[in-house]
């Protein structure tokens, strides 16, 4: 038997911070983002960072230290850096926050602007054209519809139609690796 | 009025025992299940890129159920949960609500609020009841004893799903288990998340995650993990194989989706149920319930 692997994943990097490049309206930036409304509540007691299941596995990972980070203005750091998208969405932060802040939120507002800046998962940027193409992520050919007939279950028509008008004016930079 | 099955991407190609047992037990408990066959992803894969496209997206699910005069059950957890958060965001934001239905006007639709979403496990929990699944069971898993994984998106986030469960001690899925007559385990690390949400971007991070509870399970003396999520169930069904070969863990746990227990304890039979397509299964267990 291969040598068991007990290992946690490898720690991601950290944002390297440096407070002469801070973009001092990048909490703003943020605040205005679907989701990214309350971060300028956090009072850093750390209770996210205490809950958060990704900080229990991936060293590096710390929702109090990432909020500093955006409040201290560190924009590129932040928008470059692989950890918000190690995020579970499990929303044990937004639960658990006294204040309100809704890290898990805010995490998908600094995701979303990642993501202009052309900073995303490669893997999730294929996302849109194949909801543009199918109106699902998966496909469903006539071989998914016959394991649905073994079972006695309705066939399923794939109706793209709307996916690609509501996604008609959405497009991504070239995806760079976050 | 009827409930609009919504399936969502994942349970009508990944997890068609989990589909056919919600099929199954929802008609012999006489509830009025319908298909629209306009249904298509519901937006959650969207949000991390923009969270106003996944929203629209989101919304022209809703708009079609207000259109066919439906309320939605969900059988996968994210979609339960990306539906009701958009209508409640959309509830309380008439301006983003203004915003969204000007995107909608575009193919035609239009969503004014109202449709009721439920995960299908809650939907069995406030429109059947316990009271009327006790009464419907004929075959009673008396002397089976399961452990309920609620998953995060089924009570989260809580403001959006009405605080109908506590997410940190919640209760619903262990009493829908014991209602069948079986024992729900109460055990550390009940609320742990799966680790489905980043198995597509660093699937070690994932399994690690996974292992933990899939460890534990081993020592409670349970007949199996009882999930109601496509995502728990690919990260401790169908990864738990490799975690259990990465970790150098002897690992068996049975997986059941909460309808197929129910199913069971309805009289319904095993293929019927999909249980073909259970990859870890307790072979004595499934002897003894048949026929
Ligand atoms: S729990 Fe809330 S207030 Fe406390 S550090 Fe985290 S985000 Fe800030
Ligand atoms: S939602 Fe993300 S940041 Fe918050 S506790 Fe879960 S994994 Fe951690």
């Amino acid at each position: 038997m291969a040598e068991p692997e007990t290992q946690a994943p490898a720690p991601a990097p950290w944002p390297v911070f440096d407070l002469n490049q801070a973009v001092l309206g990048f909490a703003d930036e943020v605040a205005r983002e679907p989701g990214g409304a309350h971060i300028r509540r956090c009072y850093a007691c750390g209770a996210c960072s205490a809950r958060c299941p990704v900080a229990d596995h991936l060293a590096g990972f710390d929702p109090r230290r990432l909020i500093r980070l955006i409040l201290l203005g560190q924009r590129d750091p932040v928008l470059q850096s692989p950890l918000p998208w190690r995020c579970s969405t499990c929303y044990t932060c937004q639960e658990t926050c006294p204040q309100g802040v809704g890290f898990t939120e805010v995490l998908f507002a600094v995701k979303n602007i990642a993501a202009r800046a052309g900073f995303f998962p490669p893997a999730l940027g294929l996302q849109p054209d194949i909801l543009r193409a199918h109106g699902r992520l998966l496909e469903i050919t006539d071989f998914e519809n016959k394991n649905r007939a073994d079972l006695g279950l309705p066939a399923i028509t794939e109706r793209p139609a709307h996916y690609q008008a509501m996604l008609a004016r959405f497009s991504l930079k070239t995806g760079e690796e976050a | 009025m009827p409930w609009a099955l919504y399936l969502g991407c994942t349970v009508p190609v990944r997890n068609l025992n989990y589909e056919a047992s919600v099929r199954r037990t929802a008609e012999k408990l006489g509830l009025d299940l319908v298909d629209l066959a306009d249904f298509g992803c519901c937006g959650f894969p969207m949000k991390s890129l923009n969270a106003e496209e996944a929203l629209v997206i989101a919304a022209r699910n809703l708009a079609l159920a207000q259109a066919a005069g439906c309320d939605v059950t969900a059988a996968c957890s994210a979609c339960a949960a990306s539906l009701a958060e958009a209508d409640h965001q959309l509830a309380h934001d008439p301006a983003l609500a203004k915003r969204v239905n000007e995107r909608l006007a575009e193919i035609g639709l239009k969503y004014t609020g109202g449709v009721r979403i439920r995960h299908f496990a809650r939907l069995l929990y406030e429109e059947v009841g316990l009271e009327r699944l006790r009464a419907a069971v004929v075959r009673p898993l008396t002397g089976y004893r399961f452990a309920p994984h609620y998953g995060c998106h089924y009570l989260k986030p809580s403001e959006a799903m009405d605080h109908f469960d506590s997410p940190d001690n919640p209760r619903t899925l262990a009493e829908l288990i014991e209602a069948l007559g079986a024992e729900a385990a109460a055990y550390p690390g009940l609320t742990d998340c799966c680790g489905g949400g980043v198995l597509g971007v660093e699937e070690g991070l994932a399994q690690v995650m996974a292992y933990g509870k899939l460890k534990r399970l081993t020592t409670l003396n349970v007949n199996g993990l009882v999930v109601i999520c496509p995502f728990c169930n690919v990260m401790f069904e169908g990864q738990q194989k490799t975690i259990a070969k990465k970790f150098g863990e002897d690992l068996k746990v049975p997986l059941f989706f909460y309808p197929q227990l129910l199913g069971l304890a309805l009289g319904i039979g095993q293929k019927e149920l999909g249980f073909k397509l259970n990859r870890i299964k307790d072979k004595d267990m499934m002897k003894a319930l048949e026929g």
